[in-house]
């Protein structure tokens, strides 16, 4: 055999589960620290300021960022090799299932908002703060930084666009990850599905309660 | 001398099989690789027969019809495999497997292979359980059983109701490994058209690529046929739609002998037939029989009008339903034999009592059952079923009772083989229910299963070794020989004949026309007058089939050629079934004559003059078969007349 | 009954195919869904045309030869049905029923409705099978299997082979067939013994032949005439990682 060997299709959808899975660990405590911002505004500048350019939170900050490439590179790649798995002749009808989310067909799509949606989240927080910092230069206040971009409506509706694609991919992204890693059986599956899908919620309503709450405290 | 020799071991028929093995030549494993066997058919026996061969370090070449080996029609047996364990200590032993075989066969069968079938029956359970066959278990772990067929003992062990499936998708499995290993080649969508003999040995096969529409030419040292039975010359039976009697057509047009071929099953919960253009028949699990009632209308108005639909089965009272069965049978009532139980359906309908729009259905009613046992009980035993019924006859049979009706489900009759499975031509076996061998006059209710599998295990990789032993200096005869190159024009012609025809009748057409006559004249009950007017009208309909039917020409692929193909064989094989019928003046088993019936309307056999397997040997288009007699001799079974009173 | 039908004719392998409309009338509404393509066909023969090639054989859904798609579902938008299980009745009169073969990159169309799913069978050489041999097994109750294992093996086996659950993935994958011969040998101990060989042999065989990766939508769970469970796939990437760490295959 030669050496260009390719991972196998499950094996590459470990690496999918386990980037995925590790995303949603950085949100559930991105979200936490989020909702501190609503209880305790000085407490979030903590936070921020404890999670500037210290070499623990730059070496979490990289491994974050090759967890999110790695995720995407193989979404493309998976997503490629379906693709040409299909073949060249389309169906020219292709129907519904009931059980079957319209999340888990769209994968992809959805991950692809939700990738613009953290770009545009560099690009209005982390580029003035982290970066800001690795710069050399002071990095932003956290607190006026939401004040400030949620009190533009359209940053609002935007980032409620993106965290609803959000729950979207964790919708399916949660169990699937179980099924990949394989610890989904008969007595879990609906188990793990509902936790899945609770999680998801808590997660990016942790989101939505930060993005709601300042937005209404700018127009009222 | 009797042209026929069986080749029975000598001594005691215990130990007749462990004799043969004992005496039987070996190849050596270095000659066996020189060694090419063909196979055709992948169900229980071709597959099995195949996967073995291959593991003994034979060349094997094996065919099927379909896609896929898997697809083989022994995947839709349903109930279960017979097997001689006594796990359930409940007396059973390998002579009363046997014994009661003999006698469900009404006398008809070969004591010696009935006997080695049964020893068998035990390492087909052992076999499959070690390739990962997942048959019901109790909550011991051990393996469970249940009663079938009327039998007195629990012997069946059984796979849900997709024994068949799991069965065959074992051997489908050794099958696999040995085409991995590569000591089988695996030849899908081919159908055999004719085997090549050289020097009066079978030496190789043509078949037809069914997608490239191209003849192919086979050579190998021996031919296995497993092709199956020839139920589809009633054009509507339980076989698949391309289970065929080709394959053994040509093999008896090649000097193979035919035995009973009059001999066939009809299994009597079937889903009835609804209209013309219905392609086939489903088969409920007989075991519905267990606790359903089964009944027609007293008053022949009430048929009549059930049979127009001005009124439903549950306006019928109950003393107006006539539970013929239970009626007449008092002792067994509505469990007795498949042949009793199919014959009485047919004679109610016949008479005018039939219960749906075609008048050929009787009722099967689970109402006294739901109320002794619950809908639950009820549901746990036949659930299943019950929704096969629904999805097809879109009744729900909880509330309305079923309809059934007979239909032919499997042919007894086929090749002659002897001890070694091995037909009238040299180096041509028949495995399954392509040869004649055990079932005798009726076959019982999860044995099919066990013949196909201890044919193809346990007993060809014995006796095809020994008829190999002395061919291992012959080389393959190369396909170009001319033995190869006449045989495939034969085939061409007969090819180019059905494809210049140009007519205008289609080819089911005729087919449904053949089988109406079947099943009119050669079906369940028979009599003289009806079998001789058989004969006439199928040969005018062959004759019409040659004169008028339509099979369009086209490169490639052709499914009409194909259809047409297997219709002009079940055209010349209706004949003989109908013949041997005629010939066979007495019942017994699925042959049943009006004119040879106890006072009670039994079957009457007539052991002094017929107690032989009927062999015919082909004679030519133009001339009738000669009938060869194969005299059965029972040394270790009473011969009894049944009684099911 | 009245229809009208959206097929696809391909001559063979290598001609382009198209849809060819029909209209038939008069279908009964007992027929199968393969009866009617029969009726079909019997007037495309009197008419001199080409009959439309599908395949089938048992009729009655055990052998899993069928498989059409049909309205954009594999057999038909019905639960736990072949499409040679599927009546017309089901249908509603004067109905546009578009009828297209299973379309996968491992299933060449070979003519009409008709594709080459020998994919399958390759897979199963890979691996999927106990490696015994005729004979000199053990007796049959000399190995104990748990009642529920062999249960939930059963349910695996129960698959037909007919490809559905490929034709509809939108991957093309081949995950929920290959997990359930995994499965049904995984549950067993007489399967156990090689199963690490197996699961790791059948995954690579079937990524060689170029079906898709399973991305979790479970349509094949919902489309599966036999109704096969995800778990099944659960089960086959648990043992296939735990067997590629403990035991991975030797580079042949």
């Amino acid at each position: 055999m030669n050496k260009k060997k390719s991972l196998s299709s499950v094996t590459k959808k470990l690496i999918m589960a386990i980037t995925g899975g590790l995303l949603v660990f950085f949100l559930l405590f991105h979200g936490a620290m989020n909702v501190v911002s609503i209880i305790s505004p000085d407490g979030y500048e903590m936070i921020c300021e404890f999670l500037g350019a210290n070499w623990y939170a730059l070496v979490a900050t990289v491994i974050l960022a090759f967890m999110v490439v790695l995720h995407f590179v193989y979404a493309f790649v998976l997503s490629y090799q379906n693709w040409r798995a299909r073949g060249k002749q389309r169906y020219a009808v292709v129907g519904r299932q009931n059980d079957v989310s319209w999340a888990a067909k769209n994968m992809l799509v959805i991950g692809v908002i939700v990738l613009c949606g953290i770009v545009l989240h560099l690009m209005n927080f982390w580029y003035d703060m982290q970066w800001a910092e690795i710069q050399g230069k002071a990095p932003a206040s956290g607190m006026e930084k939401i004040r400030s971009i949620f009190s533009e409506s359209y940053y609002s509706i935007i980032y409620l666009i993106w965290l609803a694609a959000l729950w979207f991919h964790l919708s399916h992204g949660i169990s699937s990850v179980m099924q990949s890693i394989g610890w989904n059986n008969n007595v879990w599956q609906r188990r793990i599905d509902i936790i899945g899908k609770i999680l998801a919620a808590l997660i990016v309503l942790m989101f939505v309660s930060v993005v709601v709450y300042y937005w209404l405290i700018y127009l009222l | 001398m009797n042209v026929l020799d069986s080749k029975i071991p000598l001594g005691d028929i215990r130990e007749k099989w462990n004799s043969y093995k004992a005496g039987q030549q070996l190849v050596n494993p270095a000659n066996k690789r020189k060694l090419d066997i063909i196979v055709i058919g992948t169900g229980l026996a071709g597959a099995s027969a195949a996967a073995s061969l291959g593991e003994m370090g034979f060349n094997v070449k094996v065919f099927c019809i379909q896609d896929s080996p898997r697809r083989a029609h022994s995947i839709a047996a349903q109930g279960g495999i017979n097997a001689a364990k006594n796990y359930p200590n409940d007396g059973d032993s390998i002579w009363r497997l046997f014994y009661d075989t003999v006698k469900g066969g009404d006398y008809r069968a070969r004591e010696a292979n009935v006997y080695r079938l049964a020893e068998l029956s035990n390492n087909i359970i052992d076999q499959c359980v070690a390739q990962g066959v997942p048959f019901a278990r109790e909550y011991s772990g051990m393996l469970a059983n249940r009663s079938f067929g009327g039998a007195q003992v629990s012997r069946t062990f059984y796979a849900r109701g997709q024994t068949g499936q799991q069965l065959l998708l074992g051997a489908y499995g050794a099958l696999s490994k040995e085409v991995a290993r590569g000591t089988v080649q695996m030849f899908t969508r081919r159908e055999m058209m004719d085997i090549v003999i050289v020097d009066g040995r079978a030496r190789g096969v043509i078949v037809r690529n069914l997608v490239t529409g191209a003849l192919e030419r086979y050579s190998a040292h021996a031919v296995v046929l497993a092709s199956g039975g020839y139920g589809n010359v009633f054009f509507l039976s339980t076989n698949a739609m391309s289970s065929n009697g080709s394959a053994i057509w040509h093999a008896y047009k090649k000097g193979a002998f035919m035995a009973n071929p009059c001999f066939t099953q009809i299994h009597p919960t079937c889903i009835p037939v609804h209209g013309d253009y219905q392609s086939k028949l489903t088969l409920m699990s007989e075991s519905l029989r267990n606790d359903g009632r089964i009944w027609t209308p007293k008053d022949k108005d009430v048929a009549e009008r059930l049979r127009k639909g001005l009124m439903k089965a549950s306006d019928i009272a109950e003393e107006d339903r006539d539970y013929y069965l239970e009626r007449r049978y008092p002792a067994f009532g509505n469990l007795v034999p498949r042949d009793v139980a199919s014959r009485a359906a047919k004679e109610r309908c016949d008479d005018g009592f039939g219960v749906n729009n075609t008048g050929r259905a009787v009722f099967l009613d689970f109402k006294e059952a739901i109320q002794r046992l619950g809908k639950h009980t009820v549901e746990a035993r036949y659930g299943n079923l019950f929704e096969m019924y629904e999805r097809i006859v879109d009744e729900n049979p909880y509330d309305t009772p079923m309809m059934i009706y007979p239909a032919v489900h499997y042919t007894m009759g086929g090749l002659w083989v002897d001890y070694e499975l091995q037909t009238t031509v040299k180096g041509l076996f028949a495995a399954g229910e392509a040869n004649f061998s055990d079932h005798g006059a009726n076959r019982l209710g999860a044995s099919a299963l066990m013949q196909g599998l201890s044919d193809g295990y346990f007993i060809l990789p014995y006796t095809l070794q020994n008829y190999l032993a002395d061919q291992i200096r012959e080389p393959v005869v190369p396909v170009s020989d001319n033995a190869f190159v006449e045989t495939e024009k034969e085939v061409q012609k007969r090819i180019d004949t059905l494809l210049n025809v140009n007519g205008k009748t289609t080819v089911d057409t005729i087919h449904k026309h053949l089988g109406n006559i079947m099943w009119e004249y050669v079906g369940m009950a028979r009599e003289k007058q009806g079998l001789m007017k058989a004969v006439d009208m199928i040969r005018d309909l062959r004759a019409e089939f040659w004169h008028d039917v339509r099979v369009p020409r086209r490169d490639g692929m052709n499914n009409e050629l194909e259809k047409a193909l297997r219709v002009a064989d079940f055209l010349e094989m209706g004949e003989l079934i109908a013949r041997d019928a005629l010939m066979r003046e007495e019942s017994c088993g699925g042959h049943f004559r009006i004119e040879y019936q106890t006072a009670d309307g039994e079957a009457l056999r007539n052991d002094k003059d017929f107690s032989f397997v009927a062999a015919y040997e082909y004679k030519g288009n133009d001339n009738a078969p000669v009938l060869h007699k194969e005299e059965l001799e029972f040394e270790n079974v009473e011969v009894k007349q049944r009684n099911y009173k | 009954m009245n229809f009208k039908l959206k097929i696809w004719r391909q001559a063979d392998a290598k001609s382009k195919g198209k849809f060819v409309d029909y209209e038939l009338n008069d279908v009964p509404a007992e027929a199968s869904f393969l009866e009617m393509l029969d009726i079909l066909n019997e007037t495309l023969v009197r008419k001199g045309e080409d009959p439309v090639s599908f395949d089938h054989d048992c009729r009655e859904g055990i052998c899993g030869a069928c498989g059409l798609y049909i309205n954009g579902h594999p057999h038909g938008n019905f639960k736990n049905t072949t499409t040679c299980q599927l009546h017309m009745r089901k249908f509603r009169d004067g109905e546009t029923i578009t009828v297209e073969p299973w379309r996968a990159k491992p299933f060449p169309v070979i003519k009409d409705l008709m594709v080459d799913r020998s994919a399958l069978d390759a897979i199963i050489q890979a691996g999927g099978f106990v490696s015994c041999h005729t004979g000199g097994v053990p007796d049959a109750n000399s190995i104990l299997v748990n009642k529920k294992d062999a249960d939930l093996a059963m349910d695996a086996a129960s698959c037909i082979g007919c490809g559905a659950c490929v034709a509809t993935c939108k991957n093309a994958s081949a995950m929920l067939f290959v997990s359930a011969k995994v499965s049904q040998f995984a549950l067993l101990p007489q399967g156990q013994v090689e199963a690490r060989e197996r699961v790791q042999k059948m995954v690579r065989k079937m990524d060689e032949l170029g079906f898709g990766n399973c991305s979790n939508t479970y349509a094949c769970q919902a489309e599966c005439p036999k109704s096969i469970s995800v778990t099944n796939i659960a089960r086959m990437n648990r043992q296939y990682l735990s067997a590629r760490l403990a035991d991975p295959l030797q580079e042949d």
